[in-house]
């Protein structure tokens, strides 16, 4: 009985349980919803379905979400993702649209090398302004938020570019081994950020300077490359996840692309279980908010309910697993299943703490 | 010596560190509307001004309702949703022909309730303002889109009436009672902020926390407070809002929490909290509207440069607040 309880304990009590059982959770209700929700088939040697659909809609998402995933674990937040993914499409389509040929490899791969080098450029703007100047990160990033759209709209000069390029398209739409290459792509950046935290002592440095950036320093670490990395990182994950929002409709519109996506990549990362306030990271929960997130948009597509009343679900998902993890809710959660008469410690608090 | 030397310095300075930002923003706004008025013959005209405040009143209300927010080191990114909501429901309502009076009551205790809501959230579950405010957000923004998938138009007599009453001098220059409402709105905010118990422990807790919580503040209530009365000037600003447009719409001010948060930025309140005043708030909307008024002006220039302008002065005035050494974290 103890064994069992304990093995409970230990399922429950693993970061990743409760986030994979939301996913678990709304796969299930989709498939009683629509029983034909979770097949796949095969067709033209692609794979065709709707959990093929999440992984490759989801792939932008999981992207910017590493890149965050990072910056959140220094004790930052990078709200300037989404403007990042609309200059970054913008600039290749607009160098892809002023060529003559613009199925030409060569193009497109200019076109990427020349959009990426502004990204990192950008994300090293808010590096600097973080780690060298010292501005408050949320407030640092906030200007590039706001002038970032303004930029991203100079360069398509308010128009939206459409461009007819095959190896740009590919990006978004393409498939390598019956799945489409997005996700490959999306699975690669992960593999490659995991390798460079979990395998070298990065990842335990970063965890670290978020934990506290002053002892860090004082313990030998460069707190301020640290930080800077991991804004140029998120920067650079933001311009692949821009090429792909782009070449998913093969146009850059300054104003949509990327619209909100901070935002969900802040939750994707939250949901994951990484702390807002810095410190411990999990990459595979990153990826696994991601999808919930996902999930949940297509679901609501799916339903025929409009996609912006799609909002209400998310408010309740996030509330949901917001509370779940918040450890204050928990404690008082299961004080009252356990029935000690405690009155509620958090309201109590600050009176216990007056007299000291 | 060096506190001779220290108070000598201090005597030849003369400005209180506190207030060289909302002095700065004040002379922003001097210089912004001199090149206008030097520029432009008709920028001189009184009525531009007024305008400024016509187009920019329900923002001014909202911007008051986020300093104190982030007074506290807070943030509440569902002011814009809140703001659409208010407005959308008010319209919804006004369609199925309640009484004005009555509408307008109900429309007012949405904003407050979710802003008290979302306050007991991160007091007591000390989830972090932003997520929560971003739930808030969400949670606006559907029930928006939940009531009507399109603009409803407002008819109602009262409405039109606000919406239509011009308050001027013979001469013809004239500004809407929204104005007026938004002046009061300020005028109560900074009293409260400067001389009630209230403003007091919210600028404790700006200040730092945790001094405010051993010195026996009431912390937990002046901060769900802070956050149900953002809620009330969001909610005073979708009304204000509905009689500038006479409409609710689902996709109205998106994006608006960010033109909130930079105008009070602008007017020098530190994000990190414990410093910053109404008045410039009131300053920062107004540098706000008046770029606009002045890209407007000039017409060759896009709507694009009115965000990238804003994104550079929001660099400036962090810039000036680290220089002049406003603590942050």
């Amino acid at each position: 009985m103890n064994a069992t309880m304990g093995r409970y304990r230990a399922v429950t009590g693993h970061r990743l349980f409760w986030p994979a059982a939301v996913l678990v959770v709304m796969l299930a209700a989709n498939t009683i919803y629509r029983p034909g929700f979770l097949s796949i088939e095969l067709k033209d040697g692609h794979l065709y379905g709707s959990p093929i659909d999440i992984l490759r809609l989801s792939a932008p998402l999981i992207l910017v979400a590493l890149g965050m995933t990072l910056v959140i674990s220094t004790g930052g937040i990078d709200l300037s993702v989404g403007s990042v993914c609309a200059i970054s499409g913008a600039i290749a389509c607009m160098y892809i649209s002023k060529q003559p040929d613009q199925n030409s490899l060569a193009v497109v791969l200019a076109a990427l090398a020349m959009a990426f080098g502004v990204a990192l450029v950008l994300g090293a703007w808010n590096g600097v302004l973080v780690a060298v100047i010292g501005i408050q990160p949320i407030i640092a990033t906030l200007i590039l938020m706001v002038a970032g759209r303004g930029l991203a709209q100079l360069i398509t000069q308010g128009q939206i570019i459409t461009i007819n390029s095959e190896p740009f398209r590919a990006i978004g739409l393409g498939h390598l081994l019956t799945l489409p290459l997005a996700i490959f792509i999306a699975l690669a950046a992960a593999l490659v950020v995991a390798a460079f935290t979990r395998r070298t002592a990065l990842g335990m440095i970063v965890e670290s300077v978020g934990g506290n950036a002053e002892a860090s320093r004082l313990a030998g670490i460069r707190s301020g490359r640290v930080v800077f990395l991991a804004y140029v990182l998120s920067a650079a994950c933001a311009a692949i996840a821009g090429f792909m929002m782009t070449a998913n409709v093969s146009s850059a519109d300054g104003n949509a692309v990327g619209l909100w996506v901070e935002l969900d990549a802040i939750l994707a990362v939250v949901i994951g279980g990484t702390s807002l306030a810095g410190g411990r990271f999990f990459l595979s929960g990153t990826i696994i908010g991601a999808l919930i997130i996902q999930t949940l948009t297509t679901t609501v597509y799916a339903m025929d309910i409009s996609p912006q009343t799609s909002l209400l679900f998310k408010a309740v998902v996030v509330i949901a697993v917001c509370l779940i993890q918040a450890p204050a809710f928990r404690a008082r959660f299961t004080r009252r299943r356990r029935n000690v008469p405690t009155p509620n410690a958090i309201a109590d608090k600050p009176k216990e703490q007056v007299p000291a | 010596m060096t506190t001779g030397s220290l108070t000598a310095g201090r005597a030849r300075l003369r400005l209180p560190r506190r207030q060289i930002p909302v002095l700065a923003t004040l002379a922003l706004l001097l210089v912004m509307y001199g090149i206008g008025v030097s520029q432009y013959t008709a920028f001189s005209n009184v009525q531009v001004i007024f305008n400024v405040f016509i187009d920019n009143g329900f923002l001014l209300v909202v911007a008051i309702g986020m300093t104190f927010v982030i007074l506290t080191g807070g943030i509440d990114l569902s002011v814009g949703s809140v703001v659409a909501m208010t407005a959308m429901v008010s319209a919804w309502l006004l369609q199925e022909g309640l009484p004005a009076a009555l509408v307008l009551v109900i429309a007012l205790l949405i904003g407050p309730t979710l802003g008290l809501l979302m306050g007991c959230a991160i007091h007591f579950f000390e989830i972090q303002p932003f997520i929560v405010t971003l739930a808030g957000m969400f949670f606006a923004r559907g029930m928006c889109t939940f009531i009507s998938g399109s603009s409803i138009p407002i008819t109602d007599g009262f409405w039109t009436r606000i919406s239509q009453e011009r308050i001027g001098d013979p001469r013809g220059n004239f500004v809407s009672i929204s104005v007026l409402i938004a002046f009061v709105v300020v005028a109560v905010a900074a009293y409260t902020l400067a001389y009630t118990r209230l403003g007091r422990n919210v600028y404790a807790i700006g200040g730092n926390p945790q001094s405010a919580l051993l010195m026996g503040l009431p912390v937990g209530r002046t901060r769900i407070a802070v956050y149900t009365i953002s809620g009330l000037c969001s909610a005073i600003g979708g009304i204000l809002l509905s009689f500038y447009t006479l409409s609710g719409a689902p996709l109205i001010a998106v994006g608006m929490e960010l033109d909130v948060i930079a105008a009070v930025v602008i007017g020098g309140t530190v994000l990190t909290g414990g410093s910053g005043y109404v008045f410039g708030t009131v300053l920062g909307v107004l540098v706000l509207g008046v770029i606009q008024t002045l890209i407007t002006f000039d017409g060759s220039l896009n709507s694009w440069w009115t965000k990238i302008v804003i994104g550079g002065l929001l660099f400036a005035f962090i810039l000036l607040q680290r220089l002049i050494g406003i603590r942050y974290k």
